[in-house]
């Protein structure tokens, strides 16, 4: 099983290896050292919103039930202050055909890869994402390699990705499973190289296009049900996607208005390339190990520009504690009859306090659930955690520490959010991104433009970063 | 002698793509001391005895070489016991809307 090409050579072809088989010249979009069109590269896909519902109409993806939580309201209710406590919602994703959102994403990938005339397509993803690529493929008639990050190395598969690695079976995919490490993209590129498949990244514009149709059914659901468009939507943030492509679908059905609120899993502590913190996440997804690095620098995708960036849709970033979306996950089994996914779940966590501070009369959409099953569950997550060692218990949730203690909460009342200061991470999308650029380039006003959009800042205050890291102030 | 496995069943090789030592740069030091390892599931090619190389056909129709490690390789994943942490909750949570309905 030795690769016939080694590390340094296929990360060397990366380049060349990529664009057969996503067959973009995104050459063509550049417009300055570090700027380029991005919504003329979203544009010349051909798809619009429209075309993005015919395609996913024939596939039986979206239009799915927006439920209100009408006793997770009253539970919140119960805790906050006389007048407060906002109408929740949740948008049931797990109705879709592999059971999340990821369908919408895959659907236009796959579509674009049949109408090229790939014979089939590859993803690197241990998510759900997997299995809605094996799924859509499948309706599709087109072969599927899915590339997986699934055991340490004692050979212990973390349960959520054992039940990924099932589901992507289940549907006829070949499922490469490896041990811990970010070489899976060498695994991924060397896959792409031998198949000559179309590479169904999470990244592209069809994945991000795919997206936005969540965003504008949730606010057309939520017009025709309330009569008006949602005050709050609070997106499961990890790889930005979720969050840039519902954000653009709220803008075009009008909602432009609506606050969108990111929130992750607070997974401090743990390193994300470590074999032995892999297991002892407790969470594959929906967490800070992607959404912080993905949030300041987008563009460190398996493309060579992401056309996720959420950092131009968000307008608040908070996080939750592991144990808070356990409980979140369970209530929401107890109360509204929906056993559904942990990690899908994050978001609902975070509306237990973020409907708490807003009127009776406000509105708040959960935009996601996923499935739930073996493996996939939060009495899998916990067995593994106690297996691992990680202490679990009730108590108050800011005594939960990622890696070494679960804490459940007691009390609705303890749920909390905590903000992700955006100035910090704008300072640090914005390093990042003086980082990228070659020696010596120099910054046009294209540029200028284009990282004052990426940030929501003004130029003068993008300006005024730049000098300061560059030490002119 | 070990069994042999006979063409066409259903099975998992294994292998080594990075030993240790020769892992990317930018992976931490656990993980630089352990191998990138890979597992991959398809229908035997030729017959072959477990622990030895043996070259599969993926369900793609890619033909890939590797260990023997398992053969008709099961899903042992599961729920396992209830969590005692996570049993209370739905009845506290009920109880907590009740005791409000009384309170209104």
């Amino acid at each position: 099983m030795t690769p016939h090409s080694s590390y340094e050579a296929v990360m060397a072809r990366r380049a060349e290896i990529v664009r057969k088989s996503i067959g973009l010249d995104y050459d063509r979009y550049r417009k300055g050292v570090l700027a380029f069109d991005y919504e003329g590269l979203l544009a010349d896909t051909g798809y619009d919103l429209g075309a993005v519902q015919a395609i996913q109409c024939r596939t039986a993806v979206g239009n799915t039930p927006l439920v209100e939580l009408k006793n997770i309201t009253a539970l919140v209710r119960s805790v906050a202050r006389r007048g407060k406590g906002a109408r929740i919602f949740v948008k049931d994703e797990a109705a879709n055909p592999s059971g999340s959102f990821k369908d919408r994403r895959a659907s236009v990938s796959v579509h674009e890869a049949k109408r090229r005339g790939y014979e089939g397509v590859a993803a690197a993803t241990s998510g759900n994402y997997g299995a809605a690529v094996a799924s859509q493929a499948a309706k599709a008639g087109l072969r599927c390699v899915v590339v997986q990050e699934a055991f340490d190395s004692k050979g212990v598969a973390q349960p959520e990705i054992a039940e990924k690695t099932r589901a992507c079976e289940a549907y006829g995919a070949e499922v490469v499973r490896l041990s811990v490490g970010p070489e899976l993209f060498y695994v991924f590129l060397l896959v792409l190289e031998e198949t000559g498949y179309f590479n169904a990244s999470l990244y592209t514009p069809y994945s991000i296009l795919g997206i936005e149709t969540l965003g504008q059914e949730l606010a057309t659901q939520m017009q025709d049900r309330v009569g008006r468009f949602p005050d709050v939507v609070l997106v499961t943030h990890a790889g930005g996607g979720n969050l840039t492509g519902t954000a653009r679908g709220l803008r075009q059905a009008g909602a432009g208005d609506t606050t969108v609120i990111a929130v992750s899993v607070d997974l401090a502590g743990l390193h994300m390339a470590s074999d032995r913190d892999f297991n002892r996440k407790s969470f594959t997804t929906g967490h800070t190990g992607f959404s912080l690095p993905f949030t300041t620098w987008p563009d460190r995708a398996d493309v060579p520009r992401n056309a996720a960036r959420p950092l131009r849709y968000m307008d608040r970033f908070v996080t939750v504690t592991q144990g808070e979306v356990f409980y979140a996950t369970e209530v929401l089994a107890a109360l509204e009859g929906l056993e559904r996914g942990s990690a899908g779940n994050t978001s609902l966590a975070a509306a237990f306090a973020i409907a708490r501070e807003l009127d009776q009369d406000q509105t708040v959409v959960v935009q996601e659930t996923e499935y739930t099953g073996a493996g996939k569950h939060p009495i899998a997550q916990l067995n593994l955690a106690k297996r691992f060692g990680v202490e679990l218990s009730r108590g108050d949730p800011r005594d939960n520490q990622p890696g070494r203690a679960i804490v459940i909460p007691e009390h609705p009342s303890q749920i909390e959010v905590v903000d992700v200061d955006l100035q910090h991470v704008r300072r640090s999308y914005l390093r990042n991104a003086l980082a990228s650029c070659p020696t010596g380039a120099k910054l046009n006003e294209d540029d200028l433009a284009f990282l004052a959009a990426e940030t929501r800042s003004s130029l003068a205050d993008v300006m005024e970063v730049i000098d300061e890291l560059q030490g002119k102030t | 002698m070990a069994e042999m496995v006979a063409k066409g069943v259903w099975v998992e090789v294994h292998g080594t793509v990075l030993p240790a030592g020769q892992r990317a740069p930018q992976v931490p030091q656990d993980t630089q001391g352990v191998p990138l390892e890979m597992r991959v599931k398809g229908l035997l090619v030729a017959p072959a005895a477990l622990g030895e190389e043996a070259e599969i056909v993926t369900p793609t129709g890619r033909k890939l070489r590797g260990r023997l490690a398992t053969v008709n390789p099961a899903y042992t994943h599961s729920f396992g016991a209830p969590i005692p942490e996570l049993s209370g909750i739905g009845g506290e949570v009920k109880a907590i809307l009740k005791e409000q309905e009384g309170t209104e």
